[in-house]
């Protein structure tokens, strides 16, 4: 137990002006932060903001350029994770490095910087884990485990090692509601312990809800300091972002018209082990509608964009309707011509080819629905000028800042990729538009922009469908809202009659109908 | 202590450039020291390697007909690679395309039409593509791995050609020798030019790639082939199929491998022997990487390894230096060509343990 930090009345870690380089770009800019014993403070800022450069260099993955950094109020260089482990540093990372094929204790022991027996990890990490309310099998094997799990097991390894701080990147991104409330207990205990956390997040509300304090990041420096509670959500967004975020209106999206997508019990087998299959869905999406379909990653939102797309199509036609046509047996590029339009998830390798030029990549999306504009002669000459121009459009209608005139998509940031990819769709002005995951990674502004596109769209009498992890994003853009779980799909409901208990409710599994309602 | 290459923040053009090149002169470097070691005066050596098959005008034709099967071969193996689709043998396709190609000459001698040339080159190029349509075939149904399903098919190759003309194509008046019967004049590829031997093989090269660099250049199918070949998953989002790349650019590949075959028969050789290609197959793939798997630059790179082989030719009977030689610098030129390629996309660092980056 950290009784010696308890009874200093010092703090446990100071950042004093510390700065990071890369070449000439300063990531971090003289940053100063602080860490009492016992709170929860949280590190807030968008993508890009210098938050993980900060985290790495507490946890000795990078050193700071200048500065210094003070461990109870000793200096201290932070050579490596290991040196940062024995000084009393535990970090869970947003992207978990677990092995699929082994347990629970095995995963605990790789990351161990001593040799211990496994049956002895076991017995501590399920006696830790039953002390801080993160119930866990140590011989369960991973592939097994929830998302959920899986990071239970990341912050137990952390606890092993009896840290003094523990830092947490974005840990509830993964989570539904009901889960976060319980990671939010633990974070708890481990304050009254005397520990202390640091919690790495964007979402306002969370922060306000559980930390003490909050220091906001900015273009690698920091933008205020404060106690999170006696903010507002827009204060907050104010320091993070820099100015006003617009406000995305959902307003005037109440004509509805004919239904111009439709799955008419859509099924689908995985395509992989760890795979998941796509059970029964059923769903319809009117001119003026906005779908949006929440859910806790991994519960086959990626196989439902690949079916509803024709990526991989299915072997019943009539299960996938577009504009009235049965295209379930279609590829894309036929669903492309009825006047659909897709955005998936992944954008670096998927939506777009990162090697490529911007006109490359629209040609990568347009080349079939556009071949008169794009394409000449019985060989399928490129028009390059008639491309070029069309991806100038793109990037002055969606506000796309680049370096050059045709830079490669990989030169691009998250947020300034994604509003061309999105702007690449709206440009066709689809009377179908398929996003999965349509803000993931992206920075405040690029997103209320592309949410805001979203809306336009619908308003302006195109069938929307959105596939979101993210609850505040669904809130934003839906009239009406489904859940998918396991590759089960919930009925769909007004947004304004669901609340976010009970859409974690339904992202946990539990449904708004019964399964043999549609058992046939 | 470990070695890590980290990626590059950017890849500066000019060393993309001058890459082939360097790698060309760090094989020549290496290449002086190994014959400084074999005993012999480096300078002298290099210059009848390299400079003295230039000299003459024969054995500028000579460079054309050994330039131009590793042109048309790494030509089609650009697109296959592109496509990321690893054809590793075209020494199989070349040779069964010069079998089938040589099924009139051999089979039916009295048969003189004018249309016998042109059909042996149509056959030719069907029987290289049929040939590497076997890996294509068991690759899209089994998803094998076309690296060892088409290496594996080299061989076999190579002992259906042997059987061949010890067997059933034996030259019935050719004394027990195994070779099949001289072409007529009809199945011969004519010479280009009357100064030297250099035959149309060369001229059908130079055609392929250009064409080859204009379809990647300028072509919606050129796209399909570079966007499949950087990411599959990003070419079904366009549409675009990924099991069918396999087979065109499998058959494609093989068709020009097929047509370099009998190209080189009707045209260099005249007739079947048992070995018809010292290893053209395997050498394009040098040429292609050393071209950038750049159609034109295949042109180039075709020329500067086909001068090897000339170049092994005369340090063999000026110094009596073995021909293996040959192997030797162009094993050292891949392996030039490709540790330039990677030190080009990133830097290698030494970590020592305990020291974090950025320290010091």
């Amino acid at each position: 137990m950290p009784s010696s930090a308890e009874s200093g009345a010092g703090l446990l870690l100071a950042v004093e002006n510390v700065t990071k380089l890369f070449g000439s770009f300063a990531a971090c800019n003289g940053i100063n932060l602080d860490i009492r014993p016992g709170e929860i403070h949280a590190l807030l800022g968008e993508n890009g903001a210098g938050k993980s450069t900060l985290v790495k260099m507490l946890f000795g993955v990078l050193a700071p350029t200048s500065g210094e950094i003070r461990w109870q109020g000793q200096p201290v260089r932070i050579g490596s994770p290991g040196a940062a482990r024995k000084l009393g540093i535990g970090m869970v990372f947003q992207h978990f490095s677990l092995f699929e094929a082994l347990t629970v204790a095995e995963n605990i022991a790789l990351s161990l910087d001593d040799k211990v027996p496994l049956s002895d990890i076991a017995a501590r990490a399920s006696e830790l884990s039953h002390a801080y309310g993160l119930p866990l099998d140590p011989n369960a094997h991973v592939a097994d485990l929830s998302v959920g799990e899986r990071q239970r097991i990341e912050i137990v390894r952390a606890l092993l090692q009896n840290p003094k701080l523990i830092i947490l990147d974005e840990p509830t991104s993964v989570l539904t509601p009901q889960e976060a409330d319980r990671l939010f207990e633990t974070l708890f205990k481990l304050r009254a312990e005397g520990r202390s956390v640091l919690y790495i997040s964007h979402r306002l509300e969370e922060v306000q809800r559980i930390c003490d304090r909050a220091t906001v990041l900015r273009h690698g420096k920091v933008t205020g300091a404060c106690d999170p509670k006696q903010e507002t959500p827009a204060s907050l967004a104010r320091m993070m972002v820099g100015g006003e975020v617009a406000h995305v209106s959902a307003a005037g999206t109440t004509t509805r018209g004919d239904v111009l997508l439709e799955a008419r019990h859509l099924s689908a087998a995985a395509r992989t082990p760890f795979a998941v299959s796509l059970k029964n869905i059923c769903l319809k999406v009117r001119a003026g509608e906005v779908l949006a379909i929440a859910g806790v990653a991994g519960n086959g939102q990626g196989e439902l964009f690949d079916a509803l797309s024709g990526e991989y199509p299915v072997d019943i036609d009539d299960t996938v309707q577009i504009r009235g046509k049965a295209v379930g047996r279609s590829g894309i590029n036929a669903r492309r011509v009825l006047g659909a339009g897709f955005v998936p998830e992944e954008r670096h390798g998927h939506a777009a080819v990162s090697a490529l030029p911007l006109s490359d990549n629209l040609v990568l999306a347009r080349y079939f629905s556009d071949r008169k504009a794009f394409l000449s002669g019985p060989l399928g000459l490129i028009r390059s000028a008639a491309v070029k121009a069309a991806a100038k459009r793109i990037c002055e209608t969606m506000d796309v800042r680049k370096s050059g005139e045709d830079p490669a998509a990989g030169s691009l940031s998250g947020g300034n990729l994604q509003k061309f990819i999105v702007g690449r769709e709206l440009d066709r002005q689809p009377s179908v538009l398929i996003v999965n995951q349509p803000t993931w990674g992206v920075d405040a502004g690029a997103a209320s922009r592309i949410r805001q596109a979203l809306v336009d769209l619908a308003k302006s009498g195109s069938a929307v469908l959105v596939i979101s992890q993210d609850l505040d994003e669904i809130f934003e853009v839906a009239t009406e809202i489904s859940v998918i779980n396991e590759g089960r799909l919930s009925d769909a409901y007004p947004a304004g009659e669901l609340s976010r208990e009970k859409i974690g409710l339904l992202m946990g599994g539990l449904h708004g109908k019964t399964e043999a309602a549609h058992a046939h | 202590m470990r070695i890590e290459l980290e990626r590059r923040g950017g890849v500066s053009p000019l060393f993309s450039i001058l890459s082939p090149i360097i790698a060309l002169a760090l094989t020549v470097v290496v290449g002086a020291i190994m014959f400084a070691m074999l005993g012999k005066n480096p300078a002298s050596a290099l210059y009848s390697f390299f400079i003295e098959p230039l000299l003459e005008t024969w054995s500028l034709h000579e460079l054309a007909i050994k330039a131009a099967p590793l042109i048309l071969i790494g030509a089609g193996l650009t697109i296959c690679y592109r496509s990321n689709n690893w054809n590793i043998g075209a020494e199989g396709q070349f040779i069964i395309g010069a079998i089938a190609g040589s099924i009139l000459p051999v089979l039916f001698p009295e048969w003189t039409s004018p249309v016998v040339l042109p059909l042996m080159l149509l056959m030719g190029m069907a029987g290289g593509a049929l040939y590497a349509g076997i890996p294509a075939l068991l690759k899209t149904r089994f998803n094998t791995n076309e690296i060892l399903t088409s290496l594996m098919l080299v061989y076999i190759a190579q002992l259906f050609l042997d059987w061949l003309v010890r067997g059933p194509w034996r030259d019935p008046g050719g004394f027990n020798f195994p070779v099949t019967r001289d072409f007529g004049a009809n199945a011969i590829l004519p010479e280009v030019i009357s100064s030297g031997r250099a035959n149309y093989g060369f001229v059908f090269a130079i055609v392929a790639a250009v064409a080859l660099w204009f379809l990647m250049r300028y072509t919606l199918k050129g796209f399909e082939i570079a966007v499949l070949g950087q990411s599959e998953r990003a070419g079904r989002f366009a549409g675009f199929s990924a099991r069918r790349m396999i087979w065109f650019s499998m058959l494609l590949s093989g068709a020009l491998a097929g047509l370099a075959g009998i190209s080189e028969v009707s045209g260099a050789i005249g007739k079947l022997q048992p070995v018809i290609s010292p290893g053209y197959g395997f050498t394009a793939i040098i040429v292609a990487f050393l071209g950038r798997l750049n159609p034109l630059g295949v042109i180039i790179s075709g020329l500067v390894l086909g001068l090897t082989y000339l170049g092994g030719e005369a340090v063999q009977v000026s110094l009596g230096i073995s021909d293996k030689v040959v192997r030797v610098f162009q094993g050292l030129l891949l392996f030039f060509v490709l540790s330039c390629d990677t030190l080009i996309h990133y830097k290698i660092r030494l970590i020592m343990p305990g020291t974090a980056e950025g320290r010091g």
